[in-house]
């Protein structure tokens, strides 16, 4: 199967600090990548080096290849801002627009790129979509911030969806919800899967191996091993896989 | 850890004495607003708001010219002190970095320091001088600068006080650059920058100094901005260095009238802001 996208050789900086060593790594279509490893290990920067948001960070820089579809990221004559909106991102704590009302917030990727049409009709189906709806369908006028955190992440990806990305990016997107937010959280990646290829931060090796269908271990800005999630979980190649996941560090 | 009774008796002491200092402030405060009020509010009248001054010992006469020359001076120096000022302040703030920022910053420090005459000579020499004549437009040029250097450091701070999650989240949506800082960011510093905005107007309303030789005064109905203009704090000022009892009257009531029409505005437009954000309150 042809990866959705194909990372070769990536390194990234921030200043003099090198951050990420030389990682290749293919993402297939339609799946969820895990990300894991100790904190500084470099896996939110390599999230953020799939859609080009790490080199806005004043001194940060990076290098390789990142392919979508076959096409050069890095390369001459891409437009950052027209990849973001191919390749979305949610954060690791909520952050809806305070000023807008739930609706707004979702269309706002695309009334502020000026796109015209039924936005209704969008903002209903990427509610539907982030399993919020029927949480909110009355109040869509309401600030996004009546909502509770939980909701306000659900509301951030349904926002990010409004601009129908091919792939989704997740930074520790659970990390700041309680355990049932959580778990409709992780729910939601499951259906997700069926149209985004996703791929997720995350500290929770328990939320890795529910939500995952491959996992990338790195250690110190390295990609030390990548594969299906079982076989990192249950049978990894390297020691210190097998030590991470097992609780003996990190 | 020290006895109950003593951290009650302590909270209640910092309370009281926190209650104090507000009252010691709010006095100056009181006194000037009752002051105004006292003395200008016997001369208050409708003719007052429309009329054109009276010749000293003539009963009735207003200062509608003034407050139609204020209103002019400080709606052509908003036209061109609010865009620069808040513009520069969201450069500094999301591009100010560099040693072309700096020097801004550094340069609107100098100038919010600059005597608000100094402004006026200023504007003496660019417009008056070369137009060989006084005019609302040196007056309104004069009050724009006096806007921008504060109103650009005001913006600043408040769009630095953005989270910049709320940036990222914006930017990762395939937003541009200048369209998060003017659609997301600046909207979310709005409130706070319309309080900016009003301060500085409300200041530039309140200017004497720099419009006693920039648009000097005018008796008469003047709508060509290229004319001298009343202005209400000119106007005050003539009032109230005159020896005659029924212009110092004059000068009481015309500051009142000051006050309610920056009262007036400051209200309007934060009515306006909250209608316009209801949308996005709960």
């Amino acid at each position: 199967m042809t990866p959705k996208m194909r990372v070769e050789g990536l390194q990234a900086w921030f200043h003099d600090r090198h951050v990420l060593r030389d990682v290749s790594i293919d993402v297939a279509p339609l799946s969820v990548l895990a990300v894991i490893g100790p904190s500084g290990c470099g896996k939110s920067t390599f999230l953020r080096c799939l859609n080009r948001m790490h080199e806005l960070v004043p001194g940060a820089r990076s290098q390789g290849r990142v392919d979508l579809d076959g096409e050069n990221l890095y390369g001459r004559g891409v437009d950052p801002v027209r990849l973001r909106r191919r390749v979305g991102m949610v954060f690791q704590r909520p952050n809806p627009f305070p000023t807008m009302s739930i609706k707004d917030n979702v269309a706002a990727g695309l009334s502020l790129n000026g796109w015209e049409g039924d936005l209704d009709e969008i903002v209903e189906r990427c509610l539907v979509q982030a399993a919020l709806w029927d949480e909110v369908k009355d109040r869509l006028r309401h600030s996004a911030l009546s909502l509770s955190g939980g909701q306000q992440q659900r509301l951030c990806i349904a926002r990010a969806l409004a601009v129908e990305p091919e792939v989704l990016l997740m930074d520790e997107p659970a990390s700041a919800l309680d355990p049932i937010a959580t778990a409709k959280i992780e729910e939601l990646m499951h259906e997700l899967k069926e149209r985004y290829t996703i791929v997720i931060v995350t500290h929770n090796m328990q939320q890795a191996a529910r939500v995952s269908d491959t996992t990338a271990f790195f250690y110190m800005g390295e990609l030390v091993e990548a594969g299906a999630t079982e076989t990192i979980f249950t049978n990894p190649r390297e020691q210190r896989t097998e030590d991470y996941v097992t609780g003996k560090f990190g | 850890m020290r006895s109950l009774p003593l951290r009650r008796a302590v909270d209640a002491l910092v309370t009281i004495a926190c209650g104090a200092m507000v009252l010691l402030a709010l006095v100056p405060l009181g006194s000037l607003l009752w002051l105004v009020v006292s003395k200008g509010a016997p001369g208050l009248s409708l003719s007052f708001f429309g009329a054109l001054p009276a010749p000293v010992g003539e009963p009735g006469g207003g200062v509608g010219n003034a407050i139609l020359g204020t209103a002019t001076m400080v709606g052509l120096a908003c036209l061109v002190g609010l865009p620069v000022g808040i513009g520069a302040g969201v450069f500094l703030a999301e591009k100010g970095d560099g040693p072309f920022g700096r020097a801004v910053r550094f340069t609107a420090e100098v100038f919010s320091g600059i005597p608000s005459i100094v402004i006026g000579i200023v504007a003496y020499g660019l417009v008056v001088l070369p137009m060989r004549r006084f005019s609302a437009l040196a007056g309104a040029l004069a009050l724009a600068l006096l806007m921008i250097p504060t109103l650009a450091r005001t913006t600043e701070e408040l769009v630095r006080l953005v989270p910049g999650t709320l940036r990222e989240a914006s930017l990762a949506l395939g937003i541009a650059q200048w369209k998060t800082s003017l659609r997301v960011v600046l909207r979310t510093a709005a409130g706070g920058i319309l309080t900016a905005a009003l301060l500085a107007i409300a200041r530039a309303a309140g200017e004497t100094a720099p419009l006693l030789f920039t648009a000097l005064n005018n008796q008469y109905w003047n709508f060509r901005p290229d004319q001298p203009t009343a202005s209400l704090t000119v106007q005050i000022f003539n009032y109230a260095i005159s020896p005659y009892e029924d212009w110092h009257q004059k000068a009481w009531t015309a500051a009142l009238v000051l006050l309610l029409l920056v009262g007036v505005l400051n209200v309007g437009a934060r009515l306006a802001l909250r209608r316009s954000t209801a949308g996005g309150r709960a």
